[in-house]
């Protein structure tokens, strides 16, 4: 498919610090990218890169094939949501959703029209005559989405539009938002550091790190086989064991790892370890089960196991497990009565759930 | 609960008491007896003749001389407004913008005149622009007048001095404007397609109009009400209001009819005062004086 964005080894320096490093990205057209990094990895550089309010230090950026880089940004036609919303506060919602539309020379009862249904698309169709101040938080987020999608932009730019919402709005935003870029089929970039939106979201995440790429993948592919111990740790709670290869079959890689032993691990989970024998295995806390004490076999990787902290969380839990030396954790959901805590466990898992890394990155390539 | 209500109710006088105590001896009693002197009468020897008459208001709203001084001083006060608007905004929005300098720095030097007293700064205008002041004497000595050129003492010196007294103030006021306006907004704009330029009319321009109508409000209402200006700055024809008052009573040893006279000029200046409050409210001319 043609990518509506393409970034060649973009570089951005402020001063002597170096806020995003060689950094190169193809965006499928009508697809739904998401940044994810921890705050300060340079998300936000990067896609202010995109819009053209910030100038590259190197490499090209190109819109729809065409190079952009000394395009201004009133030339772009992107759509870009802001984080705090940036709506005009001394014009009505109808005249900040016009906006655009103003300087594409659609005025007149085309504009209004296509004012009319922006509004409808986000459910507040009410709202025209209101000033910003008179609305809530959440609707001032969806008069921004408003207004940059009426322009029918080529591309959609969100910075952290959800991280200014309190919990149970963010999550109804994440749906609607969804909704409206299926709807559109509209190429939209998302920047986050919250892991569940870019799973929840996404076509493609891009898990960034200090400036870097660290992986780029379907939002399961990056879940099940992270390529680092970052990426692990970043898309929710992982165990990493040190462990050794003690054979390998057709089907996958047999790995030890206190305190398991006889880790039967599929071979595309082991991809990067080919070759070596200090491996990592990583073990999702949602793939650890926590049994009844000396429970039957029920199949998988079994270890006796003293619960030692209980941090319940409504329909789930997350147990802090003791397993011979090791502390381990494990998120499950609960049915009936949490394990309490001091309480002998049995900690199961399905080893096809774990994937495996090199113990030292790079190795395996060597 | 109702007395914790009450209490609270009653704290913010309590808290304003002593600066309503300040305003009421200060300004308010003054005020009074202003009042009551400007219906009263000059005595011979240049004292007070405390009978009630109506002479001094009859002379200062009846006499064209006072309301064509009236019409200058207002003329001034605009022109300065206008030039020290024109001059101070790109200032203010360079400050609000500028990256990587320190900004309380700037605002600092802003202040810096402030340190020296409002005469003196207005006297060094005589050095820089008299007979035998820096121009003159560059000029001179370059050889392209052979003659001092009279530069001093008309109406564009006393705007300039005005200006120049004026300025930091309607400096300050446009920056906090400014400075309380988000700068995504212009990202927004600009990224729907207006230009730089169109972003800032659309967006920054209104947005900053409380700070620029605080800071048009000040220099109108303290520029209208100088005398100090005129007399160091201006030429014989150059009087203003407030040096009718000036002499009124430092120089004829007239209190009521003096007394009138400034209470004319409050009527007129309050009014404007009032009229902007209706259109725009007092309250940013407070956070730019902040
Ligand atoms: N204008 C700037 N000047 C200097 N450093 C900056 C500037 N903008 C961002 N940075 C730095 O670049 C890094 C990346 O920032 P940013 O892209 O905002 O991160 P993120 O959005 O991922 O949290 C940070 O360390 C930040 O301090
Ligand atoms: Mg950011």
């Amino acid at each position: 498919m043609e990518n509506a964005v393409e970034l060649r080894d973009i570089v951005k320096r402020f001063g002597s610090f170096t806020a995003v490093h060689r950094m190169s990205l193809d965006i499928e057209q009508g697809s739904f990218l998401t940044l994810l990094g921890p705050s300060g990895c340079g998300k936000t550089t990067t896609l202010r890169m995109i819009a053209g309010l910030i100038d590259t230090t190197e490499g090209d950026i190109s819109i729809k094939g065409k190079r952009v880089n000394n395009l201004p940004i009133h030339k772009r036609n992107l759509g870009i949501v802001f984080q705090n919303y940036a709506l005009f506060p001394h014009k009505t919602i109808n005249e900040n959703v016009a906006f655009g539309l103003k300087y594409r020379g659609v005025v007149g009862e085309e504009a209004e029209r296509r004012v009319r249904d922006a509004l409808e698309l986000v459910q507040l169709p009410q709202m025209g005559d209101r000033y910003p101040r008179q609305l809530s938080g959440g609707q001032q987020q969806r008069i921004a989405l408003a207004r940059a999608i009426v322009i029918e932009p080529d591309v959609l730019l969100l910075d952290e539009p959800l991280s200014a919402l309190d919990a149970n709005l963010r999550e109804d935003m994440r749906v609607e938002l969804k909704r409206i870029q299926d709807k559109l089929g509209i190429t939209t970039v998302f920047v986050t550091h919250d892991q569940g939106e870019a799973l929840a979201m996404s076509d493609k995440i891009v898990v960034m790190r200090g400036g870097k790429i660290e992986q780029v993948g379907e939002p399961q592919a990056v879940y099940d086989a992270p390529e680092s111990e970052f990426v692990a740790e970043f898309l929710g709670s992982t165990n990493i064991l040190g462990g050794r290869v003690s054979g390998r079959q057709g089907e996958g890689v047999t790995v030890d790892a206190t305190p398991f032993e006889g880790v039967e691990v599929p071979a595309d989970r082991a991809g990067q370890t080919n070759g070596a024998t200090d491996i990592k295995l990583l073990l999702r806390a949602e793939k650890l089960l926590v049994e009844p004490g000396g429970s039957a076999d029920g199949g998988g990787i079994a270890a006796p196991a003293v619960v030692e902290t209980v941090d319940y969380q409504g329909q789930s839990v997350r147990y802090f497990l003791r397993v011979g030396d090791r502390r381990l954790q494990a998120i499950n959901m609960v049915n009936g009565k949490p394990f309490a805590e001091g309480e002998t466990v049995t900690a199961r898992f399905d080893p096809r759930h774990c994937s495996l890394l090199p113990a030292q990155p790079g190795e395996a390539q060597a | 609960m109702a007395s914790i209500e009450q209490a609270e109710r009653r704290a913010p006088w309590i808290l304003l008491s002593p600066a309503l105590t300040a305003v009421g001896l200060l300004l308010l009693v003054p005020l009074v007896f202003v009042l009551v002197y400007s219906f009263w009468l000059r005595s011979a020897v240049g004292g007070i003749d405390a009978t009630f008459s109506f002479n001094n208001w009859a002379e200062v709203l009846g006499d064209r001389f006072y309301r064509d001084i009236l019409l200058q001083t207002i003329k001034i006060a605009l022109i300065t407004t206008v030039v020290c608007a024109l001059a101070g905004y790109p200032a203010a929005y360079f400050i609000a913008r500028v990256k990587g300098v320190n900004r309380g720095f700037l605002l600092l030097l802003l202040m810096l005149p402030f340190w020296v007293s409002y005469i003196i700064r207005t006297m060094s205008w005589i050095n820089i622009l008299g007979v035998s002041g820096a121009v003159n004497s560059l000029l001179q000595a370059m050889g392209i007048v052979t003659d001092p050129i009279q530069m001093l003492y008309n109406e564009t010196t006393v705007v300039l001095g005005l200006v120049h007294y004026l300025l930091p103030f309607m400096i300050l006021n446009i920056y906090v404007s400014l400075d309380g306006i988000d700068t995504t907004l212009e990202d927004a704009a600009h990224s729907l397609g207006a230009t730089r330029w169109q972003a800032f009319t659309e967006v920054t321009l209104p947005l900053s109009m409380p700070g620029l109508g605080a800071g048009a409000l000040l220099c109108f209402v303290l520029g209208a009400g100088t005398y100090i200006t005129p007399i160091i700055l201006g030429g014989p024809r150059d009087a203003m209001f407030a040096n009718l008052v000036f002499d009124a009573i430092i120089t004829q040893l007239d209190w009521p009819l003096g007394a009138a006279l400034s209470l004319a000029l409050l009527v007129v200046l309050g009014t404007v005062v009032v009229v902007y409050n209706r259109f725009a409210g007092l309250g940013q001319l407070a956070k730019g004086l902040g």
